[in-house]
C-alpha cells in the first residue's frame, strides 16, 4: 500500500480532510453534517495517513493517545448540557450567543454539545482501528 | 419503489438469519451486520420515503414551507448506525480473540463456558 | 404481699428512663440492632479485637429499657406507639406493648444479653466475629420488631427478617457444605411459610378492613364468620407451622444445629422458633375459639409433641437430644394454645417462660461442653462435674427444671399442664394421656444432656479440660437460677409479668394466681408418676448407636426425605428443561426465538390480513434506484453464499454503499453521509482482521442448511409482509411535526435531524457517546491486556 502516489497524497489530504471535518462539524446544525459524521471523516482522514505512511508516522502527528479524546469530548458535552444549571435554567436548555460570529455563524451551546460528540467518534474510531493496526 | 424496498428488508432479514445461524463465528458477525442494515431499512421505510425533500428548513425560512423527510426516523437510524460500529468492532475483536484461546471457529465447540478455563 | 414488693422495686425502676415515652424512643430500640449491624462493618478490626466486649451492652441497654415498661403493663395498660409509615397503603409503624408483648420483649433482651455475653468468649478471636454480633444484632432487632407490631404489615417484614438473619446465622461456618445446606433448608421452609404469612396478612386486612391487630380484635365476630375464615387460619397455621416447627415442617430444626451454639440458643429454642408461637398466641382472642381452630391446633400440636418427644430418645448428640425436645415443647405449646381454655393459656404463657429458661441453659452448656472437650456424644461424656463444677450446677438445675421436679418453676408449669388437659372435657384422658408420654420423654431428655455429661467417673481424656472464661459459665448458672427463684416465689412473677400475659391472650379480667403446692391431688399424682417413670426409663434405657441406626429404617417415611424428594423432582424437571432449551448451542436459542415469534406473526397474519398497497401512492422508480437495488440483492446473496471471506466481506461492503445510495435518493443527506463513513470504516476494520480470522468452514450438513433456508425465507417473507401492513396503515406524525415545527424556533436550527440529535434528544446522544466509547475500551482492553495463563502456549 505505501505506494509514492499514495503516500505523497495522503500528506496533502490529511489537513484538507479534517478541515473539511470541521466544516461538516460546524455547518451541522443548519445543512447536512454534525458531530457523528465530522468525526467520521476526520477519523478517516488520519487512517488513511496511517496506511500510507505508517501507523507510527501518524501518531506522532497526533502526540498523544486517541484515547484521551474520549474523556474530553464525554466532559465537553456533559458540561455544555450542564451549563444551563448555572444560571438557573434547566438541565440541556439550549443557550446562544446573542451575536452572530463570523464564519461560524450563530453558536450556542448545541455546538459544543456537537463538538463534544465529534471529539469522542475520533476517540473511539481510532483507538479502535489504532489497538487493532498495533496488535495484529 | 416501496414494494422493490420491502423485498429488499425481507431479503437482508432472511440473509442475516441464515448467517446467524451457521455454525462459523465469522458468518455470525456478518449476519448481524446483514440484520442491523435490515432493520435500518425497515425503520427508514416505515417513516415513508420521499424523494429530494431532506428535513432541513430553507435558509430564508423559519418553518418548513412544504413536505420534508421525516426527521425521527432518520435520528434513530443515525444512532443506530453509529452504534453498530461500535458493536461490529467489538463482536469482531471477541471473535478474534476467542478463536485464538479456544482454537476453534465452531460455535458447536462453545457450548460450555466453564470448562475453557480448565 | 410478696407480689406487691417486687411491684414497687419494678416501678421505682421507672424514673431510670425519660418520664414520657415518645415513639421515637420506641423506634429506636427496635431500629438500634439494625443500627449497630450497619455499622459494624465500618470497624470490623475493633469488633474484633478489643472492642467486642461492648456489643453485648446493647442487649443489656435494651433489657433495661423495656424492664421500664413493667409497672404500667402490669397495671393492665398496654403502651402504643403510632408512627405514619406509608399512609397511602395502611403500613403503619405502630407498636404495641402489651403483657405478652412484654414477655417476649424481656425474654428476647434479657436471653439476648447472655447469650451475647457468651458469644464474646464461645467466638473469640474468630475471623468472621464482627459478621456474627452484626447478624445476631439484626436477628434480636427483628424479633422485637416482630413481637411489638400492632400492624400487620410491619409484623410480617420483621417475621421474614428473622428468617433470613437466621440464614445468616445458621450458614454462619459457610465453607462447610452441611452447613449451607441446612441453611438452605431453613430458609426454604421457613421462607414458605412467610408467603403464607403474607396471604394471611393481605387476606386478614381484606375480610378486616385494617392492618391493625387492636382493631382487629373488634372485629373478631366478623372475621369468624366470614366465607374466608377458614384460608385465613389456614394460612396462618402453615406460617406458624413452618417457623415453630410444627409437624410435618419440624424438619429444618435439628437442621439448624449446626449454627455455633448461641445461635442454637438464642434462635432455635428461646426466641425464633416461639416467633410461631407468638403469632398463634397473638390471633388467639382474634380468631381462636372456633372448633377448626382448636381442634387443628391440638392434633397438630400433639402428634408433633409426642413424635418428637420420642424421637429424642434416640439421640446421641447433646444437640440432637435438645433440638427434638425443643420441637416437642413447641408442640405442647402448640397443643395448649389448642386448647383454648384458660387454664391452657395460662399454662401455655408460663411454659413459654419455663421451656426458654431450661432450654437456653442446656444449650449454653452444650456449647461449654462441646468448646471445652470437643464433644457432643452423650455416651462418651461423663463425669464433667470434676472439672466444671459450676457448669454442672447449671445443667443439673436446667434437668430439673426439666424434669418438672418440685420446687423448680418446671414443676408450675407442667402441673397448670396436666390441669388444663383434666379439665378438657371428654377428651381428657387422651390428651393428659399424650401430655404425660411427652414429659416422660423430655425428662428423660433433659436428663441425658444435662445430667449424664456430669455424672459417673471422669474418662482420661477429658481430665485436662478447664472451666471457661466466667462470660460462659455465669450466663447458664443465672437462666437456671432463676427457674429455681421463680419455682420457689412464683409471685415474683404472677402479678408483674404472667397476669398481663395472661390477660392479653384471653382479653378478659380473670385474676389468675400461681403455686407451687396444691395439696395433695391427681396433678400432683400424675407429676410424681412422670417423675418416676422418666427417671425409670433413664436407668433402664442406655443410649447407643444400634437404637439410633434402627430409627433410620423409618427415615424414607419422613417428612424430611419426602421434601427432599420433592425438591429433587423440581431440579431433575429444571435439568430436562434447561437441557432442552438452555444446551449452550447458540443456534438453537436462535431458532427457538425465532420459531415462537414466526407462529405468532403467522398467527396474527392469518387472522387477518390487511393489506391495501394504493399504487398511486408509491413513489416512481427510476433506472438509477433499479440498478441499486438490483445490485444491492446480488450483493446479499453473493455475501450469503461466497466461500471466500474477502468476497462476503467486499459484497458486505457494497450493500452498505447501497444502502447509502437509497439514503441520497430519499432525502436523508445525513444518513448517507454517515452510512457511508462508517461502511468504509467497517470494510477497513474487516480487511485489518480478516487474516487473522479463521477461514471459512462448512461444518453443517446439507440438511441442516436447508432446514435453516426455509426457517430465514420464511422470517423473511413475514417480515415483510408485516412491513407491508404497517405501511397501508396511516402514519401519525405528532412528533415529527414537532420537531420539525419547533426546531429553529426553540432550538435555532435548521438541519431537524442534527437537532433532534443534540438538542430535543440530547441526552440520549450523551448515552449513545458513552456506550461508544465503553465498546472502545473493551476493544481496547482485550487486545492490549494479556489473559496470562491462558496465552502462553
Amino acid at each position: 500500500m505505501k505506494t509514492i502516489i499514495f503516500k505523497t497524497a495522503s500528506t496533502y489530504l490529511l489537513p484538507l480532510l479534517i478541515l473539511f471535518s470541521v466544516f461538516i462539524l460546524l455547518r451541522g446544525h443548519y445543512l447536512p453534517g454534525g458531530g457523528f459524521v465530522g468525526g467520521l471523516i476526520a477519523s478517516i482522514a488520519f487512517i488513511i495517513h496511517s496506511f500510507a505512511n505508517g501507523l507510527e508516522k501518524t501518531k506522532t502527528i497526533i502526540k498523544f493517545h486517541p484515547g484521551f479524546l474520549m474523556p474530553i469530548g464525554l466532559a465537553i458535552a456533559l458540561l455544555s448540557g450542564a451549563a444551563p444549571l448555572l444560571i438557573g435554567q434547566s438541565l440541556m436548555t439550549g443557550l446562544w450567543f446573542d451575536e452572530p460570529i463570523a464564519v461560524i455563524g450563530m453558536v450556542g451551546s448545541a455546538l459544543f454539545f456537537d463538538t463534544g460528540v465529534y471529539l469522542v467518534v475520533i476517540g473511539v474510531t481510532l483507538t479502535i482501528i489504532f489497538t487493532i493496526t498495533e496488535t495484529i | 419503489m416501496e414494494l422493490l424496498l420491502v423485498i429488499l428488508i425481507g431479503l437482508l432479514y432472511a440473509a442475516g438469519i441464515y448467517m446467524m445461524l451457521r455454525r462459523s463465528m465469522v458468518k455470525l458477525i456478518l449476519g448481524l451486520i446483514l440484520l442491523g442494515n435490515g432493520a435500518n431499512m425497515l425503520i427508514f421505510l416505515l417513516g415513508r420515503i420521499v424523494k429530494g425533500k431532506p428535513p432541513i428548513i430553507d435558509s430564508a425560512e423559519k418553518m418548513f414551507t412544504e413536505i420534508y423527510a421525516d426527521p425521527v426516523p432518520q435520528a434513530l437510524i443515525l444512532t443506530a448506525i453509529v452504534i453498530s460500529f461500535g458493536l461490529q468492532s467489538f463482536a469482531i475483536i471477541l471473535v478474534k480473540r476467542a478463536y485464538k484461546i479456544t482454537d476453534t471457529d465452531d460455535l458447536d465447540e462453545l457450548n460450555t463456558t466453564d470448562e475453557i478455563y480448565e | 404481699m410478696k407480689g406487691k414488693n417486687t411491684f414497687t422495686f419494678f416501678r421505682n425502676l421507672g424514673f431510670l428512663t425519660l418520664k414520657k415515652k415518645s415513639p421515637i424512643s420506641m423506634i429506636l430500640a427496635i431500629l438500634s440492632g439494625f443500627i449497630v449491624a450497619s455499622m459494624i462493618p465500618l470497624m470490623s478490626k475493633f469488633i474484633k479485637g478489643k472492642g467486642s466486649i461492648l456489643i453485648p451492652f446493647l442487649p443489656l441497654a435494651l433489657f433495661i429499657y423495656f424492664l421500664t415498661f413493667l409497672p404500667q403493663v402490669s397495671q393492665g395498660n398496654p403502651i402504643d406507639f403510632f408512627y405514619s409509615w406509608v399512609p397511602s397503603f395502611g403500613v403503619d409503624l405502630s407498636f404495641r406493648l402489651d403483657g405478652l408483648s412484654l414477655l417476649f420483649t424481656l425474654l428476647i433482651t434479657g436471653i439476648g444479653t447472655l447469650v451475647f455475653f457468651y458469644t464474646y468468649s464461645y467466638l473469640k478471636g474468630h475471623v468472621y466475629l464482627d459478621r456474627f454480633y452484626g447478624y445476631l444484632s439484626m436477628f434480636m432487632a427483628s424479633m422485637l420488631g416482630l413481637v411489638l407490631s400492632d400492624n400487620i404489615m410491619t409484623l410480617f417484614i420483621f417475621w421474614e427478617l428473622t428468617s433470613i438473619s437466621s440464614f445468616f446465622l445458621i450458614g454462619f461456618n459457610n465453607e462447610d457444605p452441611k452447613s449451607r445446606k441446612s441453611a438452605m433448608l431453613a430458609l426454604s421452609i421457613t421462607g414458605l411459610g412467610g408467603l403464607f404469612l403474607l396471604a394471611a396478612v393481605i387476606l386478614l386486612g381484606y375480610v378486616g378492613g385494617t392492618y391493625s391487630i387492636q382493631e382487629l380484635l373488634s372485629q373478631s365476630e366478623l372475621l369468624k364468620a366470614s366465607a374466608n375464615y377458614n384460608w385465613i387460619i389456614f394460612l396462618l397455621f402453615i406460617a406458624a407451622f413452618t417457623k415453630s416447627a410444627q409437624f410435618p415442617f419440624h424438619f429444618w430444626l435439628p437442621g439448624a444445629m449446626k449454627a455455633p451454639t448461641p445461635v442454637s440458643t438464642y434462635l432455635h429454642s428461646a426466641t425464633m422458633v416461639k416467633a410461631g408461637i407468638y403469632l398463634l398466641a397473638r390471633f388467639t382472642p382474634v380468631l381462636g375459639g372456633t372448633a377448626e381452630w382448636n381442634t387443628t391446633l391440638i392434633i397438630v400440636g400433639a402428634i408433633t409433641m409426642v413424635y418428637a418427644a420420642i424421637h429424642s430418645l434416640f439421640r446421641l448428640d447433646m444437640k440432637g437430644i435438645l433440638a427434638y425436645s425443643t420441637i416437642s415443647a413447641l408442640g405442647i405449646l402448640v397443643f395448649l394454645i389448642g386448647l383454648g381454655t384458660e387454664e391452657a393459656l395460662l399454662a401455655a404463657g408460663v411454659f413459654i417462660l419455663v421451656h426458654a429458661l431450661y432450654k437456653a441453659t442446656l444449650f449454653l452448656i452444650t456449647g461449654i461442653v462441646d468448646h471445652e472437650t470437643g464433644s457432643r456424644d452423650v455416651t462418651v461424656l461423663s463425669g464433667l462435674r470434676k472439672v466444671m463444677m459450676p457448669v454442672a450446677v447449671a445443667a443439673f438445675l436446667a434437668a430439673l427444671s426439666n424434669a418438672g421436679a418440685p420446687p423448680f418453676f418446671g414443676f408450675v408449669g407442667k402441673d397448670l399442664i396436666y390441669e388444663a388437659t383434666l379439665h378438657f372435657g371428654d377428651w381428657a384422658y387422651v390428651l393428659t394421656g399424650a401430655a404425660i408420654v411427652t414429659n416422660i420423654c423430655l425428662l428423660f431428655a433433659g436428663l441425658l444432656a444435662g445430667y449424664k455429661p456430669f455424672a459417673g467417673p471422669l474418662p482420661k481424656q477429658f481430665e485436662k479440660v478447664h472451666l471457661p472464661h466466667p462470660t460462659m459459665w455465669v450466663p447458664p448458672l443465672i437462666l437456671a437460677g432463676l427457674g429455681l427463684v421463680f419455682g420457689i416465689f412464683p409471685s415474683l412473677i404472677e402479678k408483674s409479668l404472667i397476669q398481663p400475659v395472661f390477660t392479653s391472650l384471653v382479653n378478659n379480667d380473670t385474676i389468675i394466681h400461681l403455686k407451687l403446692w396444691h395439696g395433695f391431688n391427681l396433678v400432683l399424682g400424675l407429676s410424681a408418676l412422670t417423675l418416676a417413670t422418666g427417671v425409670l426409663l433413664y436407668w433402664k434405657l442406655k443410649p447407643s448407636n444400634n437404637l439410633l441406626r434402627k430409627t433410620f429404617k423409618f427415615e424414607i417415611l419422613s417428612p424430611k426425605t419426602l421434601t427432599e424428594q420433592f425438591g429433587n423432582l423440581f431440579s431433575n424437571f429444571a435439568k430436562l428443561w434447561t437441557g432442552f432449551f438452555q444446551n449452550g448451542y447458540l443456534r438453537n436459542y436462535v431458532i427457538t426465538i425465532l420459531g415462537f415469534l414466526t407462529l405468532l406473526l403467522a398467527f396474527r397474519l392469518y387472522q387477518g390480513v390487511n393489506i391495501y398497497i394504493d399504487t398511486a401512492t408509491l413513489t416512481d422508480v427510476t433506472i438509477y434506484e433499479a440498478i441499486v437495488v438490483i445490485i444491492m440483492a446480488a450483493s446479499i446473496i453473493f455475501t450469503v453464499f461466497s466461500k471466500s471471506r474477502l468476497v462476503a466481506v467486499a459484497s458486505l461492503g457494497v450493500i452498505g454503499y447501497a444502502i447509502c445510495l437509497i439514503f441520497l435518493f430519499y432525502s436523508a443527506p445525513d444518513l448517507a453521509m454517515t452510512q457511508f463513513s462508517i461502511d468504509t470504516l467497517t470494510v477497513i476494520l474487516f480487511v485489518l482482521v480478516i487474516y487473522n480470522l479463521p477461514k471459512y468452514k462448512s461444518f453443517s450438513k446439507k440438511r441442516v442448511r436447508i432446514r435453516d433456508g426455509i426457517l430465514s425465507i420464511f422470517f423473511g417473507t413475514l417480515i415483510a409482509l408485516l412491513t407491508l401492513e404497517v405501511l397501508s396503515e396511516p402514519l401519525n406524525r405528532e412528533t415529527s411535526k414537532y420537531y420539525a415545527e419547533n426546531a429553529y424556533i426553540l432550538a435555532k436550527g435548521k438541519n431537524v435531524v442534527n437537532v433532534i440529535l443534540v438538542d430535543f434528544r440530547g441526552f440520549d446522544t450523551i448515552v449513545e457517546i458513552t456506550v461508544l466509547v465503553i465498546a472502545a475500551i473493551g476493544v481496547f482492553s482485550l487486545l492490549k491486556l494479556r489473559l496470562k495463563s491462558i496465552e502462553k502456549e
